[in-house]
């Protein structure tokens, strides 16, 4: 799972500007890093929680490989480190928290909207959970905070849940948490849950995927850009998470929004013991699948399998459609400033009164309407790029579930297998007069016959599962989507509304040239 | 039938219209019609862009009007140049506001300002060329012109160097400074502006592509996918119209502003022009004073003839150039003003527009999430 990693700022101490440096392809770097990547992965979903052994039959299983590894160097390492960077992370030291830094971006795009405005996570008082009570949680991520300094710094975000429900001890609580933080209960949950049958919906990336392609020139990517893009890309997760019913009583879901102290996620760095064993998986994984030829009993699954394939290749078209309108949006404000100067310039060069206060006002006309393309810029990014972004992601969450299913059914027509060969060798055991050794054969018969029931179990659940996880996440999806339609046309209108304004202020500038 | 004093015209200038424009390979034809003064009489005639050169050479290139050279000369569009379609961003870059809209529709726009201007000069209409342009059913043909003085190419390069030539008359050096700071203005304008207008378009043709996207997103295969797809298509929709709303803006700004700023260019680069002729006869007047002082006593009459003749029509120029100016930055205001009002008024009413149709959309769509 990509992570953030953050360079010293060299010689730099206590900057406000907060640099993010782009990394090259790390090994965990999921199959939607980049989504120009070919859309069918190989991979069904990697996640840290390919460490799972198929032997494991349960959701606490899995934590041990999460323990602390006595002989791990870099336990104490939480930062995700591409092997092919020059850079290392170096060890943390365990002591009090460095020094706070609160960073006050020094480029703040568009101060006078709220970028948190177009978050979707904030509409969910409608949402029905699954017993039929309304939803009443909201978190919000805020409060972007540089911690440290040089090699050990890193982002520290403040988590706020608000919320009536009676699991949580308290109705408003907040915490702080570093971006390992999220990325380790993801891995905990995929853990969990995914081989089950369950969505677990992923983590935000490390790397900026449409950024990347938008060439500005006014707006570099700039590192308030990022951190906002990172801050919503946490709340968006964090919220999708809790609306899963199952996901949202997890005690690690918990444990993450309740108590203001966390353990070290340090299964998310590269270099560990458990991380060389997810690489190991992780490959094994690939050439199971590979070689899994599943007798598809339920037409349901295939159809819904090609359903979201397709679902796929159209929601990356549209991804790269909008990542082309938030360039050339951007493009246009940066034009419309451009004018505006120009025309202020003017302006002041002309001699005839009336003619001159005219183009100066048309200067500031430019220079709102200016500020409405980057507010327009911010509604099509913000709503439209990241949520068919996440929608990729989250299909590779549904991908991956689909898998396990097919892994589920082999291990259970594995066991079959073997539960055949144990009672052939029975078989031939019952004219070689061995009476130990017949008894052990009959022993390993009903165990094995216990695998095959227990295998025929856990198809038929997950099965189960997946068409429920299915049916809701398609839900969630036309939910999503109509919220992100109309906030966009509410911003639509709302431009509208406000070159009404401007070109009503101005009319009367013209006329009054004499 | 009525004559305008002196004038060989006796047309209105105001109803000068160039209502159709084909093409033919790389060749625009332009029909113009213009009424007889006192009469509903129309005339029309259909002219090249060739005509249209051959007629402002003429105009440049009088021998008998006295101080011709002080004349702010109504500046022509540079020629057209259509070829294909795909060739569009070429003709772009060449004439810039001029070359877009529907069907040359800004470049006829700018033709016809350019006759109506050349019709209401007092000066200019008296030009027997005028009428033939604009009456003869005949073209001018490819008649041909007489080298003009001042075309457009007229400032060769070992000249330029007399732009900066200091002037006797401090009128007439303010007057060259603030020409030439707002001629590079306005020129920096319009080019910002015409990208300003570009990007308009290119957003257009993303919204086409996105809404195009997501119309083929729509499948049947079950209720899950049905509900979707009504939200994918609702989408295309919005985003069509988002399209349409751009084409229309963008249209806007290119047929009022975008017009208005390159004609004030040109307007201001013609006066740009004719300052520059009026330093240049200085300049020969300065160089005759100065070979009559140094002449030997053979040939000072002589050089004093000239010298007188420098002077005289020195002077002609500037008491003209003094009128023209007077009268183009009188002019030019009321302009500028009509383009400002106009642009204003189509933004005001598409905005207007717009915001209606989202507004539908946003009831409709709330209405949808309620089900």
């Amino acid at each position: 799972m990509a992570a953030e990693r953050e360079p010293p700022p060299m010689g730099d101490a206590g900057q406000t500007d907060f640099r993010e440096v782009e990394e090259g392809e790390d090994l965990f770097v999921s199959t939607v890093t980049t989504l120009e990547s070919s859309p069918t992965s190989p991979e069904p979903a990697s996640l840290p929680a390919e460490d799972i052994s198929t032997n494991s039959n349960g959701p606490k299983q899995a934590e041990m490989l999460l323990d602390d590894d006595p002989e791990d160097l870099f336990a104490e390492a939480t930062e995700e480190v591409c092997l092919d960077s020059p850079e290392r992370e170096p060890i943390l030291s365990d002591g009090p928290s460095p020094a706070i830094t609160p960073v006050t971006p020094t480029v703040m795009i568009s101060p006078r909207i709220e970028p948190a405005m177009f978050d979707r996570s904030l509409d969910e008082d409608e949402e029905e959970g699954e017993n039929g009570d309304t939803f009443d949680m909201n978190i919000s991520v805020s409060d972007p905070e540089k911690v440290g300094d040089g090699m050990n710094a890193y982002m520290a975000y403040k988590v706020t849940t608000k919320t009536s429900l009676s699991i949580f001890s308290k109705k408003e609580f907040s915490v702080k948490r570093r971006f390992s933080d999220f990325l380790g209960l993801h891995s905990k949950l995929a853990s969990k849950y995914m081989h089950i049958g369950y969505i677990v919906p992923p983590a935000p990336e490390k790397s900026i995927v449409g950024m990347t392609k938008v060439k500005v020139g006014k707006e570099d990517l700039s590192s308030a850009e990022f951190v906002e893009k990172r801050r919503s890309a946490l709340e968006r997760y964090l919220m999708r998470t809790v609306k899963h019913p199952v996901l949202l009583k997890d005690p690690d879901v918990m444990q993450f929004l309740e108590s203001s102290e966390l353990p070290r996620a340090v299964s998310t760095q590269a270099l560990s013991g458990a991380g060389i064993l997810r690489m190991v998986n992780k490959a094994a994984d690939a050439v199971n699948k590979m070689t899994i030829k599943m007798n598809e009993s339920d037409a349901w699954f295939e159809e819904k399998q090609q359903q979201f394939e397709n679902l796929d290749v159209q929601l990356r078209k549209l991804h790269a459609s909008v990542e082309s309108l938030v360039c050339h949006r951007k493009e246009l404000s940066m034009n419309t400033a451009s004018f505006a100067k120009s025309a202020a310039m003017l302006g002041n060069s002309e001699d005839h009164t009336a003619l001159s206060r005219a183009l100066s006002q048309l200067a500031e006309v430019e220079e709102k309407i200016d500020q409405l393309h980057q507010e327009q810029a911010y509604a099509d990014f913000y709503l439209f790029s990241e949520l068919l972004g996440d929608y990729v992601r989250l299909l590779t969450a549904v991908k991956g579930v689909f898998d396990q299913r097919m892994k589920t059914w082999s291990k259970w027509q594995d066991a079959q297998v073997m539960l055949q060969r144990k009672r052939e060798a029975e078989a031939k055991l019952q004219f070689a007069n061995k009476p130990d050794k017949l008894q052990q054969a009959k022993d390993e018969i009903k165990e094995w016959e216990g695998k095959v029931q227990q295998g025929e179990r856990d198809f038929e659940q997950i099965s189960k599962t997946i068409r429920k996880e299915v049916g809701r996440f398609e839900k969630e999806r036309v939910r999503d989507f109509k919220v992100v339609i109309i906030k966009y046309l509410e911003s639509l209108v709302h431009t509208q509304q406000q070159l009404i304004k401007y070109w009503e202020a101005f009319l009367p500038e013209a006329k009054a040239i004499a | 039938m009525d004559s305008n004093e002196g004038s060989s015209l006796n047309l209105s200038a105001s109803s000068i219209r160039i209502t159709d424009v084909t093409q033919d390979g790389d060749t625009l034809t332009f029909a113009i019609t213009s009424q007889k003064l006192g009469s509903s009489d129309g005339v029309c005639v259909f002219r090249t862009f060739e005509d249209f050169d051959w007629l402002h050479q003429n105009l440049c290139g009088q021998e008998d009007v006295p101080g011709l050279q002080g004349i702010i000369f109504p500046p022509l569009p540079a020629k057209p140049t259509p070829s294909q379609t795909h060739a569009q961003s070429k003709a772009v870059k060449q004439l810039g506001f001029l070359a877009m809209g529907n069907n040359w529709k800004i470049y006829c726009q700018a033709l016809e300002l350019y006759l109506q201007q050349v019709a209401a000069h007092t000066t200019l209409n008296k030009n027997k060329a005028l009428d033939n342009f604009l009456t003869n059913a005949e073209s001018p043909g490819k008649q041909r012109m007489r080298k003009g003085i001042f075309n457009r190419l007229s400032q060769a390069v070992e000249e330029m160097r007399k732009e900066n030539h200091r002037d006797v008359d401090e009128f007439f050096q303010n007057k060259r400074d603030r020409n030439a700071n707002l001629t590079a203005l306005y020129k920096g304008t319009t080019e910002r502006f015409l990208e300003v207008v570009l990007a308009k378009q290119r957003l257009a043709v993303d919204c086409g592509h996105f809404s195009t996207s997501l119309y083929l997103c729509v499948s049947q295969d079950d209720p899950a996918a049905v509900a979707f797809s009504k939200i994918c298509l609702k989408l295309s929709e919005i985003f069509e119209t988002v399209k349409n709303n751009f084409e229309i803006v963008a249209d806007n700004d290119l047929s009022t502003l975008g017009l208005g700023l390159d004609l004030e260019t040109r307007y201001q680069e013609a006066e740009k022009e004719m300052l520059f002729r009026r330093t240049c006869r200085l300049v020969e007047l300065e160089s005759a004073s100065r070979s009559t002082e140094k002449a030997k006593p053979n040939r000072r009459a002589a050089m004093e003839e000239v010298k007188k003749a420098a002077e005289k029509e020195f002077d002609l120029v500037s008491s003209v150039a003094k009128e023209e100016i007077q009268r183009f930055h009188g002019s030019r205001v009321g302009v500028l003003r009509s383009f400002l009002i106009g642009w204003c008024e189509k933004q005001l009413s598409t905005a207007k527009q717009s915001s209606a149709l989202f507004s539908q959309h946003l009831e409709a769509c709330r209405e949808l999430s309620e089900d």
